[in-house]
Parts: structure tokens; sequence; C-alpha cells
């Protein structure tokens, strides 16, 4: 058998724009492609995301980049130091840890709060949201209510009270963020439901007999991803500074746990005299949400829903 | 003369707006039946009356002698009764592949073969394989429409609802899809109702008419009678010659 | 009879992600005062050939022409603030669908009004006048009763006589109107259509008439060019269409399916590729 062939291979990139896709998998992955060259174009989307990626490697690699224990400092000789002393490179606290190594491993926890919210929260909305623009009627307005009624809470407020009847922690923390973060995806999943619902594809579909659960599953959810992607990680950024609040507060994370807003609100007391134990996780809550908004930000317009072959 | 498609009396009402009133068709087996109006004449109602997408007030609507209840249509109907609708660029899902699209009713039917019944539906409907894992905005409107047919025909019904199915298209394109439909009728001797506003393309393939107006059937009389003008009321007569076109300088029609 | 408008190799080309896609390549003719029919199916460019005239193609376009001159100015090299004065008050254009080209948020008697103004100095209350009387010229039988209503309150041939209003009221020398009757229903058509005829005919206007329909084209200009693929492939006499030498145009004009004539199957276009060469 011959090794020649007659036109040249196609490069990866030929084959992922190609036209005639001979696969489900090809013309899902050109697709992606698409999405992702969209994205790319738009160099501030591409910096966030090199935050979140940097973000979760400094999370992976937590053991092996932090120069000293998050949780054993240096009580005698290392409390309070500047940052930029000698093996600590953004500072001590008033225990003698090295701030640095806190942050790094305290990654792990923002890392962790918001993919749970995530999970948690998108799901839960997308299903109510959809559910309820599809069915309708009393189903519809039984849901929506429920949804408002969450959606009155003030988040924070919810949060406290949760937490204060289930204790604290950061585990109680991530559930009442959760809980309070759904309503909007709720919303935003049955805005997209009612002006797809009654579109013609839907309705070749139930020509079909498709089950309106099937429709709501399989045809009409699909439509809502995009604009839930966006608005979820647009508001990562509030799901970090509210568990950061909360941390704040002595709610969320406990001592001696590495959380961002729990460290600045042990560094409180020395803000004046030694800045650096309350600004350093300030700091980095502030580069992480950056880089949640400028993807979001480039999300949508990336995953725009009306693509056209232009 | 078998009617499989029988409307008696059917009204539909949304809201407060009385979109049909008391219409009554008969469509014969194998026939090609055709609304024309315009817009505002309810034809595209009726026919998504039939399809059990607008909900009746009154009137009852027979396929094959067994009667339909309101909105609710069981398998059997969809296996005999199917919609090619008005807008290519609207009828198909924008996320899936023409695969998936395809293999939708066959899934929820379960239909075995499925990959042998798709290639050949694409392959009735003059579309290559290559169209297969392709998405819906890489096609042009008339291929997009193709696969609307071949969508409609993959589960062999026997009776095809037809919205203006070549309204939206170029006038080349139309040809062609309107001769794939005459030919999809021809081999499988299907039953249409087309609705169109169009009467070239109403007479073209249909038999016989009825024209609607303001939700309701204004006459009924043959693709034949309408081309020699034997015609009965004044409103199809207007209709006739103003699609006959313009006429400079002529005087406008009030 | 002079030319009013003189368009010389007009090329219209938009950057995409595959390249430079050239929409129109190469247009040209003159036109006096007469009727200009440009017909073409989706993407042959006529659409856009109207809107490089006008100046309204999006401005990611990159218009380039031999000549592109309307009664002796050259709109090319024509600063913005000449152009935008050309707009509306010499140069007019009536677009598809009122539903998406009149502001819906303001009354139809202030949008004429508004048009009016931005041309002619002239007083609210005589601007009023003139704007109910070009109503009444476009066969509006209360005018001052449509003059305050919006257009989502008005049907679709009232909306597209209002908007043939708007464009008319200063008095423009050229109208381009780009598939004025398409989205209305057929015997709404006729009356429209019939106001243009009297409107264009009594003004002297030139009139470019943009649209896919070949027969209504015939019937309504002078003249009529083909365009297939962003080039012009045969120009005609309206009255010759019967003779039309190009395989495309004979295709296009014997596909439509017509009242009484019996072919099946109907005659289909055989695209050959040099046809867009």
């Amino acid at each position: 058998m011959s090794l020649a062939t007659e036109t040249p291979p196609m490069t990866r990139r030929e084959w992922l724009l190609s036209d005639r896709p001979q696969s489900r998998l090809q013309a899902r992955l050109g697709r992606a492609y698409m999405t992702w060259r969209r994205f790319s174009a738009n160099r501030l989307a591409v910096v966030g995301l090199l935050i979140l990626l940097a973000l979760v490697l400094v999370a992976a690699f937590a053991d092996y980049i932090a120069p000293h224990s998050p949780f054993i400092g240096n009580l005698a000789g290392a409390r309070l130091l500047p940052p930029g002393s000698e093996g600590y490179l953004l500072g001590t606290d008033d225990q003698g840890r090295d701030i640095l190594s806190r942050l790094i491993y305290g990654s792990r926890l923002t890392l962790m709060v918001v993919a749970l919210v995530a999970i948690i929260a998108a799901p839960v909305g997308l299903i109510v949201g959809a559910v309820a623009g599809y069915a309708g009627g009393w189903i519809d307005a039984i849901l929506m209510r429920v949804t408002d009624i969450f959606l009155a809470f003030p988040k924070l407020v919810l949060a406290l009270a949760f937490v204060a009847a289930l204790g604290p922690g950061i585990e109680n923390a991530v559930i009442a963020i959760a809980i309070t973060s759904w309503p909007p995806y709720a919303r935003i999943a049955r805005a997209e439901t009612l002006t797809v619902r009654n579109s013609d594809y839907i309705a070749a579909v139930r020509l079909m007999g498709a089950s309106p659960m099937r429709i709501v599953f399989r045809h009409v959810m699909p439509m809502c991803l995009s604009s839930l992607i966006v608005r979820v990680t647009l508001d990562m950024a509030g799901i970090i500074l509210t568990a950061a609040g909360l941390g704040f507060l002595g709610l969320g994370a406990q001592p001696p746990l590495p959380e961002w807003g729990a460290m600045i609100a042990s560094g409180r007391r020395f803000i004046l005299d030694h800045w650096w134990v309350a600004t350093m996780p300030g700091i980095a809550i502030l580069i992480v949400s950056l880089g949640f908004n400028l993807l979001g930000d480039g999300l949508r317009d990336a995953l725009d829903p009306r693509e056209s072959g232009q | 003369m078998s009617a499989i498609v029988s409307v008696e009396n059917l009204s539909v009402v949304f809201d407060d707006f009385t979109a049909l009133e008391n219409v009554s068709i008969d469509v014969s087996a194998g026939g090609s039946f055709g609304l024309v109006g315009e817009s505002g004449s309810g034809k595209s109602t009726l026919l998504r009356a039939i399809a059990g997408l607008a909900p009746p007030a009154g009137g009852t609507m027979r396929i094959a002698g067994l009667e339909l209840r309101g909105r609710d249509r069981d398998k059997a109907f969809y296996r005999a009764v199917q919609m090619v609708f008005q807008d290519p660029y609207g009828s198909l899902h924008p996320r899936q592949t023409i695969d998936r699209q395809l293999m939708e009713p066959l899934a929820i039917h379960g239909v075995r073969d499925g990959e042998r019944r798709i290639l050949k539906a694409l392959d009735e409907v003059g579309l290559g394989s290559g169209f297969r894992f392709r998405y819906p905005h890489q096609l042009s409107g008339g291929q997009r429409q193709r696969v609307a047919i071949a969508r409609a025909l993959i589960l062999e019904p026997s009776i095809l609802l037809l919205d203006e199915p070549t309204s939206a298209l170029d006038a080349s394109v139309q040809a062609e899809v309107l001769n794939l439909l005459e030919q999809v009728r021809r081999d499988r001797k299907l039953t249409f109702v087309m609705v169109s506003h169009d009467l070239g393309v109403v007479t073209h393939m249909c038999d016989r008419l009825a024209v609607m107006q303001g939700g309701r059937v204004v006459e009924r009389l043959t693709a034949d009678d309408l081309a020699t003008g034997r015609i009965d009321e004044d409103y199809t007569r207007n209709l006739m010659v103003a699609s006959k076109g313009f006429r400079r300088h002529a005087e406008p029609i009030t | 009879m002079s030319a009013l408008l003189t368009v010389e190799d007009l090329r219209v080309c938009y950057p995409t992600r595959t390249g430079m896609v050239e929409a129109v390549r190469g247009v040209s003719f003159a036109l006096g005062r007469e009727r200009l029919g440009i017909v073409g199916e989706s993407g042959s460019g006529k659409s856009q050939t109207g809107r490089a005239i006008m100046g309204l193609t999006p401005p990611q376009a990159q218009v380039t022409a031999k000549t592109l001159s309307f009664d002796g100015i050259d709109l090319l090299s024509a600063p913005p603030k000449l152009r935008r004065s050309l707009r509306g008050k010499r140069i007019a254009m009536i677009l598809q669908d009122p539903k998406y080209s009149l502001n819906p948020v303001m009354s139809i008697g202030r949008q004429i009004v508004e048009t009016l103004r931005e041309h002619e100095d002239v007083s609210g209350a005589e601007a009023r006048e003139r704007a109910l009387e070009m109503l009444a010229a476009v066969q509006i039988r209360d005018p001052k009763r449509v003059f305050g209503l919006y257009p989502h309150e008005v049907s679709g041939g009232m909306g597209q006589r209002a908007m043939i209003a708007m464009m008319l009221v200063a008095g423009p020398e050229l109208l381009i109107a780009d598939e004025p009757t398409s989205a209305l229903d057929v015997t709404v058509q006729l009356e429209v259509l019939s106001i243009l005829d009297k409107l264009v005919a009594e003004r002297g206007m030139g009139l470019i008439f943009v649209s896919h329909d070949l027969r209504l084209v015939s019937s309504f200009c002078d003249r009529v060019l083909v365009m297939y693929a962003g080039r012009i492939v045969e120009e005609l006499a309206a009255s010759d269409l019967a003779n039309a030498k190009h395989p495309y145009t004979q295709g296009l004009f014997n596909c439509m399916p017509v009242i009484g004539a019996d072919r099946h199957p109907l005659p289909v276009l055989d695209r050959k590729p040099e046809w867009a060469l």
C-alpha cells in the first residue's frame, strides 16, 4: 500500500474549518474552534482567561510553588515582616506565616467556592427557568414566585442567616451563596425559553411527537446555555466577594484556613502600620475578580447565539 | 371520493381575535389542495390547527375518518401527517447538525437503521452526504428547505402540510424546490395541503383551491377554473388581476 | 437626456474571516431621468449597489469606483457633510419593510416633518402643511389622522406609503427603491406601485428599482440590469425581456410558475460557473 496521497493531507486547521465535516465530532470541534477564534480576537478576554488559568495552576501545584507552610508560622522570629524581606516575598502576618504561601493555598479555597456554587446554582436555575418558560400556566407562576422569593433576599443577609443557623464553615458558606445565586439564572433561562418556544424548529419537534420533557431538555436548554454561561462567569466575581465577605465576618472559612476574605479580616487590625497583611489578599481578590469579568465579557461576544455564517 | 383530510366549521380564536370562522375544506387522498389568501386570511392558522399547533374553538377536524381532539395528537398522527414550514432560517434548530435533526424523529419513534434512512433522505432531496454534519448556518436557504423536506419525509407520512414552503426563497431556488415537492408527491403518492399567497405557485402545485379572506373561505374552485377565469367572487378576481402584475399608468385598484 | 447618476466600475468589498469578499464587482451604468431596474437574487449585490450609491454601506465595507457621480458631484471624494446634505434632499431611498425602516417611537407625521426640516428652512407650521400634503399625495385618505399614528398602528401598505411620503417630501431628484413592495400583499403592492408610478412621473425623477422580481421590474421600469454574483450580466430594455440573450436572464424569466402555464417540471436554472467570473 503506497503512502503517497494525491492531495496533501489537511492541516488540522483546515480539518476544523472544513465545510464538509465527516462526523459529528468533526462538526462539533469545528464549531468550537470558530468560537475560540472569535474569543481570542479579544485581547482583554484572553488576559482574563490567562489569569484564571494561572489561578487553576497555582491551586493545583500549591504544594510545589509555596515556599513555606500556610499554617505554621515562625512566631518567634518572623512576625509582621514587610514585603521583600528575606524569604518572605509578600511579608508575613501576625503569626509569622508567609503571606505568599497563604495566598497560594487560599487559591484552592477560592476555586472550590466558585466551582461548587456554579455547579449547584447554574443547573438548578437552568432547569427551573426552562421548565417554567416552556410549561407556562400555573407551573410557570409557581416556579417564578418561588424564584422571586429567593431573589428578594439580599445575598449576604441570607447567607448570614444560613450560616448563623447551620454554623460557620466554608461548606455552609458555599451552600448559602449557591442558594441565593440561582434565581437570576432561572430568570435568564426563562427569558430565552420564552423566545425559543414559539420558533418553528420547536414546533417541528413537537410535530414529531416529542414529549415536553424531551423538548425542554434536548432542544430548548441548549439554546439557553450561552446566556447562562456568560452570566455565571460574570457572577463569579461577586461570588468571590461574598465568600470573602463571609470570611471577613468570621462566618465562612474558619481559621487557620487561608481563605482570602478571612485573611483581610484578621489583617484589619494592623492596617495602619502593617498594611500588607490585609492588602495582599485584597489584591489577589481584585485580580481574580477582574479575570472573571474579562472572561465573561469575552464569552458574551464569542458565544453570540445568532451565529450566521458571515 | 374519500376525503382524507376533512375540516368542518372550524373556528380558531386567539384571545379576542378570531383567526378562523366556520371554515370547511375537504382534501381527497392523493390530491393537492391549495389555501390561498393574503396576510391575515387565516390560511396558515388552518394548517396549524390541523397540525395541533393552534387551539380550535369549535368545529371538527378528521384525518382518514378519525376525529382530532383539540390540540392533542398521538404518535400515529405524527407518523401520518407532517409539516414543512415557511422560514428556512427558523425551521431548523440552530445548534444541531443536520444529522442530529434528521435522527430526532427516528429516535422519538424508535425506528432502527437510522443511518440508512438519513442517507436515503438526504439523497432523496438532492443533498449529498457531505451535508450530513453541517450546521444550519452553513447552508443556503434552498438547502435548508430541502433538509426541512427531508425531515418531514423521514417518518414516511402520507399527508404533508406545507406552509408557504418557497416564499422565502429566490425564484430560481423556488423552482427547484417546487419540482422536488412534485416529484416527492408523485413517488410517494402523498396528499398535499399547501398554503401560499402566490397564485402562480398554488395553481402550479394544486388541483383544487380554497380562497380565504379574513378567516373565512371566500370561494372554492379548481386550479383550472382559476386559470381560465371561471371565477365567481370579486375578491378572487381581484387577486387574479393583481397577480398578473403591474400595468403602467393603469388606474390604481380601489 | 443628461446623466443624473454615473457609475463606473463600482466595487464593494467586505473583510471576512476568510479574506476579502467582493459583493459588487465592477458595476457600471448611467441613469438619466428614467426608470432603471436592477434585478438579481440574494447575493447578487443589487442591494449593496443601491446602498453604495446612497453612502449607506456598513463602515467596514470598502467602496471604490472609477466614477460615482451624481449631477457632476463626485460622491466618493465628497466630504461626509456634503453626502449627508444630498441624502434625503436630492437622493432618497425607500426600504423594504416599513416595520423596520420607520422609527417605531415617533409618530409618522413627526418623522416626515423632521425629514423636511433637516433639509429645508421652514417653520413648524409650514412643515406640517407640507407633510399633510405629501400624505395626501400618497393617497392616504385621512392625512390628519395618520399624521398622529405610530408605525405599528398602520398596515404594511400604509406604512410603505408613509415611507414614500417621508422620502419624497424634500423633493429629491433620484429615488432608489430597494424591494419596496416585497413585504406587501399582492393587491397592496399594486396600489403602492401605482402611487410610486404617478409621483415619479409627475416629478420627473430618476428611479432605481432594486428587486428580485424580474417580471415586476420589467413592467415598472424602462431599462433592466440583471445582476449575478456581483456583476451585471445583461442590460436590456424592459419591453425586450422575452428576447433576453444571457442564459441567466432567460432562466430567471422562465423559472417562475405562471398562472395558466402548465409546465411540469418547471424549467430550472442551470448555473454555469462562468457566469460568476
